[in-house]
């Protein structure tokens, strides 16, 4: 007995909100990409900026609404059997790559067994779960688990799990191979030319298995390396697209009040960016959890939320975000409660050593929340010495522990066994990379927690153990959270669904059409 | 010593220059925190030791110092400047796509800032003291003091945004398809904010220079003299001032063509014009080794062509300089 979740493809592929007006076909749209991505070839590179390009070029299996269910891609049904270890997928059976290769399940077990397996750090923690992976024919997949793995059907978005094409990649040296500067995909839009330091060109692609897509003819990503002149270049109409966090956030609401502009924080529901202080809790003042404490209660974070970010996002409640599956806020709420803090500090003797503060080099908005943070921890009575770095530099003191508290965000991909258990968990501690558990946080309680939860058969079952883990979290506060971020996307009005997924604008111009 | 053997003990002279600065710059490059792997590993949001370990080993960083410097030597010997790994090209790629870009802003804003500094302290030095002079020297001032990021600033609202006259970034109008003499004019609108922005520093310094150096030679003995022999003018202003006035004015456009690069970093970042002062820039912030030392070595090569160009100026302008040097 097969339990079995088929999606209609036709009703999935037309549903949405661009039922409501017929798609214009034509035009070309401007988008700023920020920084310049270090290469577009998805399998090797999975920095911010390569996926928002590479994410029109390459597919992956799945999709995802922005309520996280999966939706079909280039595989356009698959099924689940009982016992939730074996995923058997059907992929589109016209599906060509852009050199006019015809796509097969080959590929699929290519990309994932071969080629992913020995590049994608990211993957490569989740298909520790996979037994196999095996072709019966063409178009199907199978997966074979070894056993149960909750977050499994979250893991086949592009970013995570790009489909690399086997006819060119397979038996070569995939990181010199010179393909990689002429990325060959599945997705609705071509690759055309990448003058490095100015833009990179996208052009639709005419045999696209989906029956009139993509709508726009040519997509230009243009590299403004100042933020100040992003804005001006979205002002004087030579960008249509500014992407979350490509201008500064104080000048969102002046760029939001120009006529046929919109603004949306809508498709980061993926990646759910978290933001929080990392706090070394390897050394005192940092080891007592009551020290830890008193810094969220000292924390003004409406204050950051409304000010410094424009009122966008949500004042974080624990590990995980709200958009991620099984979040629950049924925890201890730290509000704004510097008395609460002294009293904390008086409790536990805290003798007013300083401590070394280390913002995040992103811009002026980290650079003042760093100070705002400095502030509040001061009104208190923690002394506060704000460490300057450079991104590598950053990277550095994190990597090595080099650090009183820190600030970071990243991405939890839906489920907390992707990317909220990485953070907590003592076997993710290992000195030398950034973004492991560089707190030092141990608790066998909570190792066992999320452990049992990655492997629970059934979501009622993990959801259980989900909330019981943030419970505890929460209370003992390894990390400092911060804020839920609301990245806004800036644009032109006239740009039609150009955010329908939960990845945003990583696969937006599948749906984009302009009303022009 | 006759110019030809000249040029051959500074030409000599140059290399050895040159690999110098190629060992200094691959240890000091090594002295920032953090490597290519470490910031590659950041940036991709997720890592494990295995990760970070393929990272070094294609960078080469798993080797010993030594033996990294001495592969590094042995490629630049025979001219070649190794491979990005981060942006999959070879860095001699790189930098020869992207430096026409720069030599054109730079090379515009050169002439620029020498035409009209020198026409400038010419101007204000025939009458000193006079509106002209006052006018000039004050406009001189202001270009001096003021940071280069705020003038360009303050271009790009009152020219781009409000007046709408010229374009504020690029090097072109991206996906115009223009050719030829249209693609011609189209580079040079979006060269104008960019390398007057560059100039105005310069020009302002030339400006002082030359009228300084010119009232000094007026009031010289052998002007005197023409001047009692009943020369013309004109014929003084230009054969006689004007021409000695001009030495420190070529030494200091020597100098400038060095800080060009420099200028060049923010000029492009706020332009976002693709040259190489941008390259390096980013090749710094990504610890892209072998690309940053690419970038300063073909940026110290030019500033010691420059300055073998400004001696066999000199020598132009003055032949007795380098007589029995």
């Amino acid at each position: 007995m097969l339990k079995t979740i088929i999606l209609s493809t036709v009703i999935a592929l037309t549903a949405g909100p661009a039922l409501a007006e017929s798609p214009k076909s034509g035009g070309r749209v401007n988008v700023v990409v920020q920084p310049e991505p270090p290469g577009l070839m998805l399998g090797l590179v999975q920095n911010g900026p390569t996926q928002m390009v590479a994410g029109n070029i390459y597919e992956g299996l799945l999709h995802y609404a922005p309520d996280l269910s999966p939706q079909p891609q280039l595989a356009e049904s698959w099924t689940v059997s009982d016992d939730a270890t074996t995923y058997t997928f059907n992929l589109v059976k016209d599906a060509v790559w852009h050199d006019g290769t015809p796509f097969t399940s080959a590929d699929v077990v290519f990309s994932v067994d071969t080629f992913l397996r020995e590049t994608h750090a990211r993957l490569r923690a989740s298909l520790v779960h996979v037994e196999s992976i095996t072709a019966p024919d063409d178009h199907t997949v199978v997966f074979q688990l070894k056993q149960p793995f909750g977050p499994f059907l979250g893991i086949f978005e592009v970013g995570t799990m790009p489909m690399i094409p086997k006819h060119i990649y397979d038996g070569t040296k995939y990181a010199d191979n010179p393909a990689n500067n002429t990325p060959i995909g599945t997705g609705p839009y071509k690759f055309v030319e990448w003058q490095k330091g100015s833009h990179i060109l996208l052009a639709k692609n005419e045999d696209y298995y989906v029956e009139g897509k993509p709508h726009i003819d040519e997509i230009y990503y243009h590299v403004i390396p100042d933020a100040a002149s992003r804005s001006v270049a979205y002002e004087t109409g030579k960008v249509d697209v500014l992407p979350g966090g490509s201008v500064e956030n104080f000048d969102v609401p002046r760029l939001t009040a120009l006529e046929n502009t919109c603004v949306t924080d809508a498709g980061w529901e993926f990646f759910g960016p978290l933001s929080w202080l990392w706090i070394n809790t390897r050394s005192a003042p940092m080891d007592d959890s009551r020290f830890r404490q008193a810094i969220m209660y000292a924390m003004d974070r409406e204050f950051a939320k409304d000010v410094l970010w424009n009122g966008l996002g949500k004042v974080a409640t624990g590990p995980a975000s709200s958009a991620t599956r099984f979040y629950d806020n049924n925890v201890n709420i730290y509000d704004h409660n510097p008395e609460k803090a002294k009293q904390l500090l008086a409790e536990m003797d805290y003798d007013g050593t300083p401590i070394r503060l280390l913002p995040l080099p992103y811009g002026e908005t980290w650079q003042r929340w760093g100070e705002a943070v400095k502030q509040n921890l001061e009104e208190v009575g923690i002394p506060v010495e704000t460490v300057a770095t450079d991104v590598a530099g950053w990277n550095q003191k994190i990597s090595e522990w080099d650090f009183d508290l820190a600030f970071t965000y990243l991405y939890q991909y839906g489920d907390p066994a992707l990317g909220v258990s990485r953070t907590y968990i003592s076997s993710n501690i290992a000195k030398g990379t950034p973004w492991n558990n560089v707190s030092g946080y141990t608790d066998d309680g909570v190792d066992k927690l999320f452990a049992d939860a990655a492997i629970a058969p059934s979501d009622g079952e993990r959801q259980v153990l989900y909330t019981e883990v943030q419970q505890k979290i929460v209370d003992d506060v390894p990390v400092a959270w911060l804020l839920e971020l609301g990245f806004p996307t800036i644009y032109r009005c006239d740009i039609k669904d150009l955010v329908t997924t939960a990845i945003g604008l990583n696969d937006g111009f599948r749906d984009a059409w302009l009303d022009r | 010593m006759t110019t030809i053997r000249f040029l051959a003990s500074r030409l000599v002279k140059s290399i050895v220059i040159l690999l110098c600065i190629a060992v200094l710059n691959f240890f000091l490059i090594r002295l920032a925190p953090g490597d290519p792997a470490a910031v590659m590993a950041g940036e991709a949001g997720a890592s494990d030791e295995i990760f970070l370990q393929q990272l070094k080993e294609k960078f080469g960083l798993d080797q010993p110092l030594l033996v990294q410097l001495r592969i590094y030597m042995w490629d630049i010997v025979r001219f070649d400047l190794g491979f990005s790994y981060r942006q999959q090209m070879p860095v001699s790629q790189l930098i020869f796509e992207r430096l026409p870009a720069t030599l054109l802003m730079t090379g515009t804003a050169f002439v620029l800032s020498i035409l009209f500094g020198v026409v400038g302290g010419v101007l204000a030095a025939q009458k000193p003291g006079s509106w002209r002079d006052t006018g000039i020297m004050t406009a001189a001032i202001i270009f001096y003091a003021t940071p280069l990021f705020w003038i360009a600033l303050m271009a790009v609202l009152l020219f781009s945004v409000q007046l709408g006259w010229l374009p504020a970034f690029g090097f072109e109008t991206v996906g115009s398809g223009y050719t030829g003499l249209q693609r011609a004019l189209d580079i040079a609108r979006h060269l104008v904010l960019p390398s007057m922005t560059l100039a105005l520093f310069f020009m302002a310094v030339y400006a002082r220079m030359t009228r300084a150096s010119m009232l000094e030679v007026a009031s010289m003995d052998f002007v005197k003299t023409a001047r009692a022999k009943g020369v013309p003018d004109k014929l003084i202003q230009r054969r006689h001032i004007l021409r000695n006035a001009l030495l420190p004015v070529v030494t200091l456009a020597g100098l400038q063509a060095g800080q060009m690069i420099g200028g060049a970093v923010l000029t492009e970042t706020v332009f976002a014009w693709p040259g190489i002062g941008r390259l390096m820039f980013d090749a710094l912030l990504q610890r892209d080794y072998n690309l940053l030392l690419g970038v300063f070595l073909v940026s110290a090569m030019l500033v010691i062509a420059v300055n073998i160009l400004t001696d066999i100026v000199y020598r132009m302008i003055d032949p007795r300089i380098g007589e029995g040097a």
